[in-house]
């Protein structure tokens, strides 16, 4: 296996053996969401005609999910490696800030769907939301994973204690999430809110997802690939700039 | 082309108090199939040098190669050639013993791997823990695997880093038997440590670091041979008068005392005899690498 290759299995049976707490778990919290949500809001919320609510829950759930496991993983893989020690093992071989960016958004991306996948596989057998554009849920399931990897690897790099990290998560992280419309549509919010939503590149990711499941979407889809496309461009080349010049890691 | 390099190498670390010059124009070779030793007191600079050497860190100035290969414009040839047995008693907790060594074989590109590791298992008597979490091991078995793990991609030149801080004798044992078999295959060693008597006893050429700035650099013989004089050792359960006490080195009961000549033991003799000193298990023998060594670091101006 190549190094990079190497890194990425790493990466992933790191978070394999404990998949209970990191794949599970997050399918669980998912599904209760769903369980509460839709029970409460599903004679009151009507977001598109013929969608009822529980249905267009489910991929903003999903989303939420791929989103939310992508970032934990190289976050929170970084910042224990930093704070053990252990990342000298890394430092000391001949792998290239590519090779990092790579292994590390890799498995990001592989925890992150197969958490989606599960939500999905769990909350798809309470109301199946149909699968219209399929094309359209790859590619921004891919994005919205790779794009949340590298933002994980940025907080890892950055963070030096586990709280700085906790502070990332919380105030950033689940923030942006939960105010991205996984849980409502934006034309449902004051005009305030609506335009603030417009500025909040993980509502295109949520919008676009959905997009392929009810062929209806809050704006083009072409216009949310646009932004998380510049989006996750933008984030990559941060990471790698950082993982270049040995922020953090090389004093 | 030797097999380290340390060139002008000078490194300031700045901080809200000021700036720090930890190392001050370092500049030494270490020649191929040598067993170096790097010495100095606790904060002369000896990991940072390490640090820059590995990648870790990165110098203010100067430059650092390791078989030809530049540390910064060169790191990944640099980083093939170089095995680094860290300091610090690090490990992932995720994975066992043989996991581990694969993974770090696999980052060199190596693929199979698993002749050689299982060689350096059975030769750092690590064998029967191969399928052991790293959780699981005691701290001189962590040792052992951060030693595998440095090794894992047959360096040329191999460095440890202060690798017998509290290590109980029989990995000692093993660890430099091991070793002295890679040096004598043609591995280059560069080996810091506080025990100046395994220095001795190992190396063939040393270079002495004080607050920064290299303030000794010969063969090992050569340091040992400048300092002909010989030493009073004894045992006593007395204070020394002053007069001897503040030219005495002393560890616990034994206490040893510089002279030139035979007159001058007698002389000392005298003196303790006088003061009402009972001194037992007296001996009488040359200097040896610590009393070098404590006369360089109290002698060189810093």
């Amino acid at each position: 296996m190549s190094g990079v290759g190497t890194l990425l299995y790493k990466e992933v049976l790191r978070f394999w053996k404990v998949a209970f707490q990191t794949v599970a778990a997050p399918v669980l919290t998912a599904v209760l969401y769903l369980l509460i949500f839709g029970h409460v809001l599903a004679d009151k919320v009507q977001v598109f005609e013929d969608v009822g609510y529980t249905r267009f829950l489910i991929p903003g759930l999903v989303m939420m999910s791929v989103l939310q496991n992508a970032f934990a993983n190289s976050s929170s893989s970084l910042i224990q490696s930093k704070i053990t020690g252990n990342l000298v093992f890394l430092l000391v071989t001949p792998l290239s800030h590519w090779a990092w960016f790579c292994a590390y958004v890799g498995a990001s991306m592989v925890r992150g769907l197969t958490v989606g996948l599960g939500v999905l596989l769990v909350t798809a057998w309470f109301a199946p939301p149909g699968l219209v554009q399929p094309l359209w849920v790859v590619v921004f399931a891919l994005l919205g994973a790779g794009m949340l990897g590298a933002l994980g690897l940025i907080a890892g790099l950055w963070a030096d204690k586990f709280d700085q990290m906790a502070a990332f998560q919380n105030f950033i992280i689940m923030p942006m999430t939960f105010l991205s419309g996984v849980f409502y549509s934006v034309h449902s919010l004051p005009s305030f809110w609506y335009t603030l939503s417009h500025l909040n590149p993980f509502f295109y990711m949520i919008d676009g997802f959905r997009r392929g499941f009810f062929g209806l979407s809050d704006v083009s889809p072409w216009i949310s690939l646009a932004v998380v496309g510049t989006s996750f461009v933008a984030v990559s080349a941060c990471a790698l700039q950082l993982l270049k010049s040995g922020y953090k890691l090389r004093h | 082309m030797p097999a380290v390099s340390f060139q002008s190498v000078s490194k300031t670390y700045v901080g809200p108090r000021g700036s720090l010059r930890a190392l001050d124009e370092v500049g030494f070779d270490i020649e191929r199939g040598e067993f170096f030793g790097l010495l100095g007191p606790n904060g002369a600079g000896k990991t940072t040098l390490i640090s820059i050497l590995a990648g870790l860190a990165r110098a203010s100035a100067g430059r650092v190669t390791v078989m030809g290969h530049d540390v910064v414009s060169d790191y990944a040839a640099a980083r093939r050639a170089l095995g680094i047995v860290p300091q610090e008693l690090v490990f992932d907790p995720f994975f066992s013993v043989r996991e581990t060594l694969r993974i770090q074989s696999g980052y060199f590109g190596l693929k199979r791997n698993d002749a050689w590791i299982d060689e350096l298992l059975q030769e750092l008597g690590l064998a029967d823990k191969h399928s052991a979490n790293m959780r699981q091991l005691s701290g001189g078995m962590k040792r052992r695997v951060l030693v595998a793990q440095a090794l894992v991609h047959r360096p040329p030149v191999i460095v440890l880093d202060e690798p017998t801080a509290g290590v109980d004798v029989e990995l000692r044992q093993t660890l430099w038997q091991f070793i002295a078999r890679l040096n004598r295959e043609g591995h280059t060693v560069l080996l810091t440590t506080h025990y100046l008597e395994e220095a001795e006893a190992l190396c063939s050429r040393i270079a002495m670091l004080k607050q920064g700035r290299v303030v000794a650099l010969d063969r090992t013989a050569n340091l040992l041979a400048g300092k002909a004089s010989t030493m009073l050792r004894f045992k006593t359960d007395q204070p020394l008068p002053s007069a001897l006490a503040a030219r005495a080195r002393v560890t616990g009961r034994i206490a040893q005392l510089q002279a030139h000549d035979a007159t001058e033991v007698e002389a000392l003799l005298a003196a303790l005899r006088a003061a009402g000193v009972r001194v037992e298990d007296l001996e009488i023998g040359r200097a040896d690498l610590e009393d070098v060594f404590l006369e360089i670091m109290h002698g060189a101006a810093a």
